[in-house]
């Protein structure tokens, strides 16, 4: 007679496996939204209204999921236990902290630049904070809202320090290295154009092997967006023989995005930015908050929810600002810690200096 | 007039080879400069190794940065490999972002794969049918429930959070494990006199085949998440699997087919008259001779396959290179010599897994010939 024990250990065993595999554990967050859903289509509303807009699925969900770039230094890069760091990254935090009460309740999903969209169209996401240039044909053919702006980019160029240059204007019959077929061959011929100066283009099609030529002296100047200069310089064999020229020929303003048609949702992405930048500029950073609580400035005691509970008109807690500024920081702290002076990349504060300051960032009042 | 005769009746003793054709200097005589053109090949040869060896062996070790603990050291002018980037980011490379104290489950599994695997690879093994559907069936199973968690205790790791070699593993180890029953099924139906059946598995093959591993990845991660229902998703991970396990069985499939090709008619001429049904034949006679023939063939598409898997990056799961490469961006550590590093220790491992496959096929092949040698 055949031995029958392996079968009945193997048939013992699959069965197991399988009621447990099937046994139903703690609902996820994606199974209930369809439940959510199917209710919805039986009092034939649509989705989003049925279902109190983004706010109350991601509510519901218990975290944000924010859509964040695969890899860019001082944006969105991995630190070294893998947890996400960067401005893009923070600003859901931030979202995060005002929501939830607590910065570490995102999820990140790094999309590459073809899917970003769909991503955020398809729901597969909540907010894109992915250094994504705010454009009119974004805003309105792709079905996409922005927010604001976290970043002022543009494109800038990079010399070596003992050119002895401190201006573009002075670059005239320079060879200059980029990237082919990007609008930044394209901006950089412009404005040599209109400035009437001659000039020589050095292309190669991927950044390594432009920095690379650039590096072995094959040209006498890089051009791409300030921050990508400012990451790539860090490459090079001797980061502080170079300079990056203070002239910004382009308008690469980097903000987060979110889907077309959920006003509400927009309105908490856009002043979690405004609530950094606003504490910023009344001073409140993550050390005095709780301090500045008992300041006799008007300003700051709407900010953070002493007075008037503005959170309530934006669906959220009281102290939304509070949490923002607590856990995660105001803009400054949060540029400093990510891209400022203090870290390898070193990127001065310039457009994205407060507008006090000569620069651009200027938050709505919060009152 | 006599005669002397000289009749030696003691053999001379043997003297030694002249010396240019011993030692040394006649191995090297016999093989590196036996004839003016393998002169000319050595030469050349040996002057590429001198060029190139030296200069990377003094950027791998001599020049290298063993210990930091950011990039500030490997920024230095003339500072070689960085390894200490290696070494800082070790445990986001093999497990990815997966928890710190839940990594115990990832080793279980992978320990508990090897040791199947082993059970099942290692000859005349007892009970190695059920060893296999086990690898096949049971396996799979477990592994889900293990890594992904939410059940008796164990805590929910969303497939997000797998990065690294272990997400390479899973999908390679999910692709192969897959792919080759698939691949056979496929193989078997596209010989069938069945005309249903040889023409689904005939488009099947040629549909899969015909598209490539990029696209088939893009449609399963950008494409289908516009046909669901809103707020329906699938998890990512999965649809990759799927989509790696039906495009590499559409490739093992054509090469079981050469190999059930090679199988002479007679054989199959003999297993009918000796009263075998369709499966008895193919299962004790036709597959067995067949699959052997092929084995160099099926462990190419699993070593394809498995490097294959780089690709994921592209929808945003970031295998082991993938994580390498995301952390060139930590500006932490960037430094001339970064991404070279990981390149290069990127290269070495998965040289390490392709050449163990690759020498367990060489093995496989030599034990399963045995009855062709005499």
């Amino acid at each position: 007679m055949r031995n029958q024990a392996p079968a009945l250990i193997f048939g013992i065993v699959f069965g197991a496996l399988l009621v447990y595999l099937f046994l139903p554990g703690a609902p996820s967050g994606p199974a209930r939204d369809a439940q959510d859903l199917s209710k919805a289509e039986q009092e034939n509303l649509a989705p989003e209204a049925a279902r109190g807009g983004t706010l109350r699925v991601v509510r519901d969900r218990g975290e944000l999921l924010c859509g964040v770039s695969q890899g860019l230094p001082g944006f969105s890069n991995p630190d070294d236990k893998g947890d996400w760091r960067g401005i893009d990254v923070d600003v859901c935090r931030a979202m995060a902290a005002a929501i939830f009460g607590d910065a570490s309740k995102v999820r990140f999903r790094a999309l590459s630049a073809k899917e970003r969209f769909t991503a955020l169209q398809a729901g597969e996401i909540d907010v894109l904070s992915r250094n994504t240039t705010w454009t009119l044909t974004r805003d309105t053919v792709l079905g996409l809202d922005f927010a604001g702006v976290t970043y002022y980019d543009g494109q800038s160029f990079m010399v070596r320090r003992d050119l002895g240059v401190s201006s573009v204007l002075a670059l005239d019959r320079a060879t200059i290295c980029a990237n082919t077929g990007t609008t930044t061959e394209l901006n950089a011929a412009d404005y040599f154009r209109t400035n009437g100066l001659e000039f020589e283009m050095v292309v190669f099609e991927k950044t390594d092997e432009v920095i690379a030529a650039y590096d072995a002296g094959r040209c006498e100047a890089y051009t791409t967006d300030a921050s990508g200069l400012y990451a790539e310089r860090l490459k090079l064999k001797n980061p502080d023989e170079h300079i990056i020229l203070p002239e910004v020929i382009s308008k690469e303003p980097l903000g987060p995005a979110v889907r077309q048609g959920d006003d509400r949702w927009a309105d908490i992405v856009r002043w979690t930015l405004y609530a950094m930048i606003e504490a910023e500029e009344l001073g409140v950073n993550s050390a005095n908050a709780q301090e500045m609580k008992k300041s006799d400035n008007p300003a700051i005691r709407r900010l953070l929810g002493v007075e008037n509970s503005y959170g309530q008109n934006l669906g959220l807690r009281g102290d939304w600002a509070f949490q923002i500024i607590t856990q995660v920081g105001n803009y400054g702290e949060i540029f400093e810690r990510n891209v400022g002076k203090n870290t390898p990349l070193g990127i001065p504060r310039g457009l994205n200096a407060l507008w006090t300051k000569g620069g651009l960032m200027y938050a709505m009042p919060v009152r | 007039m006599s005669m002397e005769t000289y009749v030696k009746t003691r053999r001379h003793p043997a003297l030694p080879p002249p010396g240019k054709a011993t030692g040394l200097i006649g191995w090297m005589r016999r093989n590196l400069f036996s004839s003016a053109g393998n002169t000319i090949t050595t030469l050349v040869c040996a002057a590429i190794i001198a060029l190139t060896v030296p200069p990377f062996f003094n950027w791998a070790v001599l020049d290298a940065v063993w210990y930091a603990s950011d990039g500030g050291l490997c920024r230095v002018e003339g500072a070689g490999a960085c390894w200490a980037f290696v070494e800082a980011k070790f445990g986001q490379f093999i497990y990815g972002r997966y928890p710190a104290e839940e990594i115990w489950r990832p080793n279980l599994v992978l320990l508990l794969f090897f040791l199947n695997l082993a059970a099942v690879l290692t000859p005349r093994m007892p009970y190695k049918g059920w060893l296999a559907a086990t690898l096949l069936f049971i396996f799979p199973m477990f592994a889900w429930g293990v890594l992904h968690g939410g059940k008796f205790g164990l805590s929910v790791v969303e497939t997000s959070d797998w990065g690294g070699l272990l997400l390479t593993l899973v999908i390679a180890l999910s692709g192969i494990l897959a792919s080759l029953p698939l691949g056979i099924l496929l193989a078997l139906g596209r010989r069938s006199k069945l005309p249903v059946i040889r023409t689904l598995s005939v488009l099947f093959i040629e549909f899969w085949r015909g598209v490539p591993l990029v696209t088939v990845l893009f449609m399963a991660s950008v494409m289908l998440p516009l046909f669901l229902p809103e707020g329906v998703t699938f998890d990512l991970l999965l649809r990759a699997i799927i989509g790696v396990a039906l495009f590499a069985s559409a490739y093992m499939a054509e090469v079981v087919r050469g190999g059930l090709q090679a199988v002479p008619s007679g054989q199959y001429e003999a297993a009918k008259a000796l009263g075998l049904s369709y499966w008895q034949m193919m299962g004790l006679i036709v597959l067995p001779q067949a699959l052997r023939v092929v084995i160099p063939g099926i462990v190419n598409t699993f070593i394809g396959l498995f490097k294959d898997t780089t690709l994921v990056l592209i929808i945003g799961l970031f295998d082991f290179l993938g994580i390498i490469r995301a952390n060139f961006t930590d500006a932490n550590w960037a430094s001339p010599n970064t991404a070279a590093t990981g390149y290069v220790f990127a290269a070495f491992v998965f040289w390490m897994f392709c050449f163990a496959m690759s020498r367990y096929s060489l093995y496989m092949e030599k034990q399963l010939s045995q009855g062709e040698r005499r």
